[in-house]
């Protein structure tokens, strides 16, 4: 049968970093094709250039037999293909038909129909299994799953050929899911090319008719679901091509094993997106949040900085129990915490302030003698930092957006060590630097545990955590599935704790 | 119709029933305590006041619902002003000309406001502030001096007269709201600027026309303030370039917007309420009046309203539980 969908040779950069190199996929009419990988291996840029969201730098698209090229979302749309993304394309203040319907709405007179419409939408929400919800309803007011529901309802609407999804159902509620799963069985019988992408194992097995596994930005090879087991595919899916120094980890002593936890957590909840988190981390260790990307360790992080209102739950640092309101409360020298943020840029740094002042934003009330700062001391401890972190940094008075990605992570931590916090919330803090900086903050980090702290690490790479940490908790779906450490803590061991595989493998055999 | 359709259709327009019964309330004191009370000439005269503001405050509505803003209608405003009192002149014929060239002149510099901030990427706040002095230069340029005149007959009809106790200015902003505004809301355009103040990355995915949804947007705003300037001609029978009204129209045209149940940052809202929003802002002023208050204390006024109307619609932010997102 001829392929509804083939992508050759495709090329794509950002910036010095290679998304994808000389990818290649295939997907035919009647089937759901699952797309594989790590965080990070591509799949995501690979439907983006499907899409016409991104524009590939080399490489061939064909559609249906024939050269294509997308240079705007809409083409691809017109063209057939569309596509159910895990950021939300709903306009949030329009009703839920004035969404479905907002790329090609009905006309009457030149004006929108708002009957016709209103019968479009009816339509494309029946089909999605979504019935119950009101046309009228501005989005807003829907749930994360119900929004999710109108997203698919609105791909539905435009009579796509070839539809993909990409991580569609990790919103949805247990109800939506199976209607979801229906609805796409439905669509293959009808003769629609699927391409999903999802990180529960469960459901490729369930949904999936074709798989490709992707690494590095690389197809590492195409096979039809049932052929290989889950540790095979898992096999697949790992594999490194930069190797990371990392230091030595030393065996917990005795002594520290009965210290008192500097944190510890029992029972935390918040909203639905964490569940009865319990966790303990002491003085002197590292102890690192795995799984996949959004499984709530963002969420738990925030947490416990004082960011998240209505969580429920126990928060003791040391013996004292506390209830952190904001991370202004957080950093105060009896609680002694500090985050660096995910996202620098917006919530780590002032870009446009200089070295100097985002240095000491943290402690500035330290060096404030009645209000008024007092500049030398400020001076003497942002020379310190500046020395201990090897920041690279001509002028300290230079806007801090003019420093490398990997010296501003550095500024990002220096702030929060100026306040010489007592444990350490670190949010993915090394992605995209250069390796040389990511080796001097592993460094950094058993330092500050070796000299007392404790380091909470959440990233999303996996040989830092086994490099880096004591123990890793794994986390999937905002609960704690797995405990990994010592000589257990390996990359498969994570790999398929975190797509929590062990309830799943058996379906896959 | 689907049952709880008018649960829906209630809550999309509640911001202008909000504005509507506040109206009602204000004018309702105003009347009742207005030695003369309801006659022809004391609501004839209200309406000539409220109308003004009203018709500037639904050309502010349009940049605002694309997450925008345009601080030149009150400059494009006094501008048409000035131009009416040149153009419209002389003959009917004449005069009418003078009043098309009056209202292109307007969506001229609409145009040009969104062209800037489409196409030059600038910010809507910045770029209007720098068109409104410029526009503003032009009316002075065009008169130094007040002074002017225009077509009694044009003037009489509009400002003057009224149908079965109905003033003309208020069939005139009626008018305005069925030809500009209704169609403007129900056409594709229309709503993708909506789409685009709602969330400009879903809608670019989504794939809605913005530049010109933006485009669109800016246009109607100038043509609806050159409009208002047209009226404020006939009602002055003058042109003046004065800076002090230009700007004091700009503030209160967003105040009406807020007034009116309109989001400053885009998306959601109505020209009705801002229509609604001008009346109340105005009666409130009036309202002193009857009340043999000092004059001096409307601006205190008006400024409560303003704040108790945006209080209500940031309510919604007590039920954030991510503190992060109230900075988003």
């Amino acid at each position: 049968m001829q392929a509804a969908l083939e992508l050759f040779d495709i090329s794509k950069r950002y910036g010095g970093v290679r998304a994808l190199e000389r990818a290649n996929f295939a997907c035919t009419p009647g089937r759901i094709h699952a797309l594989l990988g790590e965080n990070g291996a591509g799949k995501s840029t690979l439907i983006k250039v499907m899409s016409g969201v991104v524009q590939p730098d080399e490489g061939r698209i064909m559609l249906a037999g024939k050269e294509r090229r997308f240079a705007h979302p809409q083409e691809a749309v017109s063209a057939g293909v569309a596509c159910i993304f895990q950021e939300l394309s709903l306009m949030p203040d329009l009703s839920v038909a004035d969404n479905i319907c907002i790329t090609n709405p009905p006309l009457r007179f030149g004006l929108v129909d708002r009957r016709g419409q209103r019968r479009i939408a009816e339509a494309a929400l029946k089909r999605a299994g979504a019935e119950d919800i009101h046309p009228l309803a501005p989005v807003s007011s829907l749930s994360l799953s119900r929004r999710q529901m109108v997203e698919i309802a609105k791909a539905l609407a435009r009579e796509p050929k070839i539809l993909i999804l990409d991580e569609a159902t990790s919103a949805l509620t247990a109800a939506d899911v199976t209607r979801v799963f229906s609805l796409l069985k439905r669509l293959r019988d009808e003769g629609l090319a699927i391409i999903y992408i999802s990180h529960r194992m469960n459901e490729i097995a369930e949904l999936a008719d074709d798989c490709s596994v992707f690494r590095n930005g690389q197809h590492v090879g195409s096979f039809v679901a049932g052929s290989r087991s889950a540790a095979e595919i898992v096999e697949m899916m790992i594999g490194r091509d930069i190797e990371h120094v990392f230091p030595p980890k030393l065996e917990p002593s005795q002594e520290s094993l009965v210290r008192t936890p500097a944190v510890s957590v029992n029972d935390l909840s918040w909203q639905d997106r964490l569940h009865h988190i319990k966790l303990e981390v002491r003085p002197g260790e590292i102890v690192g949040l795995g799984g996949l990307d959004g499984q709530g360790q963002r969420e738990f992080l925030l947490a416990l900085f004082g960011v998240l209102r209505g969580v429920r739950g126990e928060v003791k640092l040391g013996d004292r129990k506390v209830v952190l309101n904001s991370p202004r409360q957080a950093k105060q020298a009896v609680n002694g915490l500090a985050l660096v943020p995910e996202d620098r840029k917006t919530d780590g740094l002032m870009l446009p302030m200089s070295v100097r002042d985002n240095l000491s934003f943290v402690a500035l009330e330290s060096f404030a003698r009645l209000g008024v700062i007092d500049r030398s001391a400020e001076a003497d401890a942002i020379a310190d930092m500046l020395r201990q972190l090897a920041i690279k940094a001509s002028n300290i008075g230079n806007a801090v957006s003019t420093l490398s990605g990997g010296n501003q992570q550095k500024v990002v931590i220096a702030k929060w060590l100026m306040n010489s916090p007592k444990i350490i919330l670190l949010n993915d803090p090394t992605r995209g630097i250069d390796v040389g900086t990511k080796q001097e903050i592993y460094a950094l980090l058993r330092r500050l545990a070796d000299d007392g702290a404790a380091v909470l690490l959440y990233s999303t790479d996996y040989a830092e955590l086994i490099g880096c940490c004591d123990r890793v908790a794994v986390f999937y779906d905002g609960r704690i599935v797995r405990w990994l450490a010592g000589e257990g803590l390996t990359e498969h061991a994570l790999v398929s704790s975190a797509l929590n595989i062990n309830a799943t493998s058996e379906m896959l055999q | 119709m689907m049952t709880g359709d008018w649960r829906y259709i209630l809550r999309a327009q509640r911001g202008v029933w909000a504005a509507f019964l506040m109206f009602v309330l204000i004018f309702g004191l105003y009347i009742g305590n207005h030695q003369a009370g309801w006659t022809v000439p004391v609501i004839t005269t209200a309406a000539n006041k409220g109308v003004l503001l009203a018709i500037v405050a639904m050309a502010q509505t349009l940049p605002v619902l694309a997450a925008g803003i345009d601080l030149s209608v009150g400059m494009i405003f006094v501008l048409a002003n000035c131009l009416a009192s040149t153009l419209v002149v002389g003959s009917g014929l004449q005069a009418g000309l003078g009043a098309v060239a009056v209202l292109c002149c307007g969506a001229i510099c609409g145009l040009i406001n969104g062209a800037i901030i489409v196409y030059g990427r600038l910010q809507p706040i910045i770029t209007t502030l720098g068109t409104g002095t410029v526009y503003y230069g032009l009316a002075l340029g065009l008169r130094p001096v007040p002074g002017g005149d225009i077509h009694a007959g044009f003037a009489e009809a509009l400002t003057g007269a009224h149908l079965a106790g109905i003033p003309t200015m208020l069939l005139v902003l009626l008018a305005l709201v069925l030809l500009v505004w209704i169609p403007f809301r129900r056409s594709a355009l229309g709503r993708a600027t909506l789409a685009v103040g709602s969330s400009e990355g879903a809608a670019y995915m989504s794939g809605v026309p913005i530049d010109r949804a933006k485009l669109l947007a800016y246009t109607l705003s100038g043509l609806l303030a050159s409009v208002a300037g047209l009226l404020l001609t006939c009602v002055t029978f003058s042109g003046e370039a004065s800076a002090a009204i230009g700007g004091v129209y700009t503030l209160n045209s967003i105040a009406s917007v807020v007034i009116g149940g309109t989001s400053l940052m885009g998306g959601a809202g109505s020209a009705i309420g801002s229509i609604f929003g001008a009346f109340v802002l105005r009666t409130v002023g009036d309202l002193l009046f009857v009340f043999d208050l000092e004059p001096l204390w409307q601006p205190l006024f008006q400024g409560i309203i303003l704040l108790a109307a945006v209080s209500i619609s940031s309510l919604k932010l007590l039920r954030l539980r991510n503190r992060l997102d109230v900075f988003r």
